[in-house]
């Protein structure tokens, strides 16, 4: 039966899928190591303890486990970009949680850090990473308080630190927490934060911090999610893992559904075989618009990704066909506008995100952000001129140059211009600004001109007055 | 004199010891900082570098960049809303100007009895329950104007209003500064080793060397 968790798992709703990361959170102390031993938990460490490292690293590998931090790069392969010989490793864990609608790692943070520590431990075991560091968004208090308890009673159980559960697996897991940046979520900035610095992306190459990252060692960057997958895979195998969701898509994965539907909330859902005509109309899921309202927009993956719209609602929830069809699924972060939605506002507001957000570092993103911002301003605000709407897209064309990613429209005879974007900046944070403008230009376009046509009939109706009048 | 009291120095040498390197501990000693005194101050600045090997101008720069991080007095209880894109569907605009309207102030103002410091945010990842805002970082879901305002009444006349917050966090709400309420300890007979990268250039012992055998 599909019922809406109690208060404590806020936003969690259980519907009748598998639960792969989810089955602890509607039990009220999940979040206490003797709840957790008592739900299975820390056994999937014990499996992985009695095989070889480099099996464990296989298992994952095998288990085609994609990334659930927005890039969606398979973990296993991630994590053969060590280089050989070269020590110490370490794994940095990004719960960083910030890209707009994304409502996800805070839950498995809160709800079951028992979880979260065992999927690091497996990670540090398959890879011979000799520390980890808990990177939690500075705003989430909550999940701190939950993870240095869950960190406190695990080193006293002798499940972290020397000698792990009785071998000679030693690993630290150190909780950190940062002060507020969304760019801090890009892993090489979230590598010069946990420095000490200024959360700026690091230039590329190398493109992956396995190779040099934290004081310039190999590291691993993986998202909460991704590592709170590890337990079930090691207690239940990669074929096992396999036989849920499509092919290039395994497993499950939790999208939080916002904005206009009746149910909105966190969903365990397969991935491949629900569409996101399911999840928002399904009656196990959104159960349809507010007051059966018309869906306007829906943006699948996160502020940053192209919208989608009415045509695009059967395609499946995978990352493939979402990408080919010119978005992506990001975060897991769907947030869904009905027909009420003023979407010149919407998109100021995403806009204003990115230009508050950027980290100054790349001239395109720093400059083009701030401009896109000002210029949709004046336009919401009645002040736009008639060449605004060309501007913004030459804007937008100096942060991401080349035809922009964007979804198939039947009644403009347009294709799909697949995912991901180019850039004339290092990480993808200005491109994304590009994301919610090009998407409601090109759909919305007359809302645009409207307010534009509207500023030039006040502005003949409210001429100044002469001052010798 | 705003530097760290004895059992704050005491917390700062721990919180180090977790890190290879010293610096890492800025934005954590930071928060401590910030804990202590509500705000970051220039002798707390002076303090962090001074243990972790820095300039107090390379603390600041580090600081500055992020924004939870105030270098001037801020009320008791900084009162968040989420205007972002979910929040802003379901009436987080309409949220803000209600809490301008109840506090008498506006985005970064303080009101002048020193309780409340108002702030317009990004995202805080509750976009399923919009709108929101949190108070010191405690999150109160699907808000209403009305709860609004039965949270700040509640904070004016000193009770807990973390009922209303939904979250099953029944604690008191801390005054601004403090996160987490708990800290991370490593008893010292469990600690792995946490030292310097260039210590710890040989391969762990559990994992096999390059001829097969265990190291």
């Amino acid at each position: 039966m599909t019922t809406e968790a109690p208060a404590f798992a806020a936003g969690f709703i259980n519907n009748q899928g598998p639960k792969l990361i989810t089955g602890r959170f509607t039990i009220e102390d999940s979040f206490t190591l003797k709840r957790s031993l008592a739900t299975g938990g820390y056994d999937g460490l014990k499996k992985a303890l009695a095989r070889p490292p480099a099996d464990v690293h296989g298992e994952v590998r095998d288990a085609v486990l994609l990334g659930r931090g927005g890039a969606g790069f398979p973990a296993g392969v991630k994590w053969g970009f060590c280089p050989e010989g070269v020590w110490p490793r370490y794994l940095v864990v990004n719960g960083d949680e910030s890209e707009p609608g994304t409502y996800k790692d805070r839950l498995l943070m809160e709800r079951d850090p028992h979880q979260l520590i065992e999927g690091c431990l497996i990670a540090c075991y398959a890879l011979g990473l000799s520390q980890c560091f808990l990177y939690v968004r500075g705003e989430m208090a909550l999940a701190q308080e939950r993870i240095a308890t869950a960190l406190n009673e695990a080193y006293a159980d002798g499940r972290i630190g020397r000698n792990i559960m009785g071998t000679d697996f030693s690993v630290d897991i150190v909780l950190h927490w940062g002060a507020g940046a969304y760019i801090v979520g890009e892993e090489t900035a979230l590598i010069e934060s946990l420095e000490g610095n200024r959360g700026m992306p690091r230039l590329k190459p190398p493109y992956f911090p396995a190779a040099i990252g934290l004081y310039g060692q190999p590291t691993i960057v993986n998202n909460v999610e991704t590592l709170a997958n590890l337990p079930w895979i090691m207690n239940n195998g990669a074929e096992a893992y396999k036989t849920m969701g499509s092919e290039t898509s395994p497993g499950t994965r939790l999208f939080a559904v916002s904005g206009h539907v009746n149910r909105p909330g966190v969903y365990e859902v397969e991935q491949g075989v629900t569409t996101f005509r399911d999840l928002f109309y399904g009656d196990n899921f959104c159960q349809g618009m507010r007051n059966g309202n018309d869906l306007k927009a829906f943006i699948p993956g996160g502020g940053s990704a192209p919208w989608f719209f009415e045509e695009h609602l059967d395609l499946p929830l995978e990352a493939r066909p979402v990408g080919a069809a010119g978005s992506m699924l990001g975060s897991g972060a769907i947030v869904v506008m009905d027909h009420t939605t003023d979407v010149v506002k919407a998109c100021l507001r995403l806009v204003r995100f990115y230009a508050r957000e950027s980290c100054g570092k790349c001239a395109p993103c720093r400059e083009g952000t701030t401009w896109e911002e000002k210029v949709l301003r004046r336009i919401y605000e009645g002040q736009g001129r008639p060449s605004d709407l060309d501007l913004l897209e030459d804007i937008g064309d100096n942060i991401s140059p080349g035809p922009y990613p964007v979804a198939s429209f039947a009644d403009q005879d347009l294709e799909a211009v697949p995912f991901p974007p180019k850039q004339t900046t290092i990480c993808p944070l200005g491109p994304s600004s590009v994301a919610p403008i090009s998407s409601a230009l090109r759909r919305f376009r007359p809302e645009f001109e409207a307010l534009i046509t509207l500023r030039d009939s006040i502005a003949v109706s409210a001429a100044p007055i002469p001052e010798d009048a | 004199m705003s530097r760290f009291t004895e059992l704050n120095a005491r917390r700062a040498h721990e919180i180090i010891s977790h890190y290879p390197r010293a610096r890492s501990a800025i934005i954590p000693l930071l928060h401590l900082a910030q804990e202590q005194e509500g705000w970051i101050t220039n002798d707390a600045m002076t303090q962090i570098a001074e243990l972790t090997g820095a300039t107090a101008a390379e603390v600041l720069g580090t600081g500055s960049f992020y924004e939870m991080f105030k270098f001037h007095p801020v009320g008791r209880y900084l009162v968040n809303v989420c205007t972002n894109i979910s929040c802003q569907l379901l009436g987080g605009e309409e949220l803000l100007e209600h809490a301008e309207t109840t506090l008498g102030i506006t985005d970064g103002q303080t009101s002048d009895d020193g309780l409340f410091t108002l702030e317009d945010v990004e995202c805080v990842a509750a976009c399923t329950e919009a709108p929101c805002f949190t108070v010191n970082y405690r999150y109160f879901h699907r808000a209403t104007p009305e709860t609004f305002s039965e949270v700040v009444a509640e904070l004016r006349a000193g009770r807990n209003p973390m009922e209303k917050g939904q979250q099953g966090d029944r604690g008191e709400i801390p005054d601004h500064g403090t996160l987490s309420r708990t800290l991370q300890h490593i008893p010292a007979d469990r600690k792995a080793g946490i030292v310097a990268p260039e210590e710890a250039a040989q391969a762990p012992s559990w994992m096999p060397t390059e001829t097969g055998e265990n190291a």
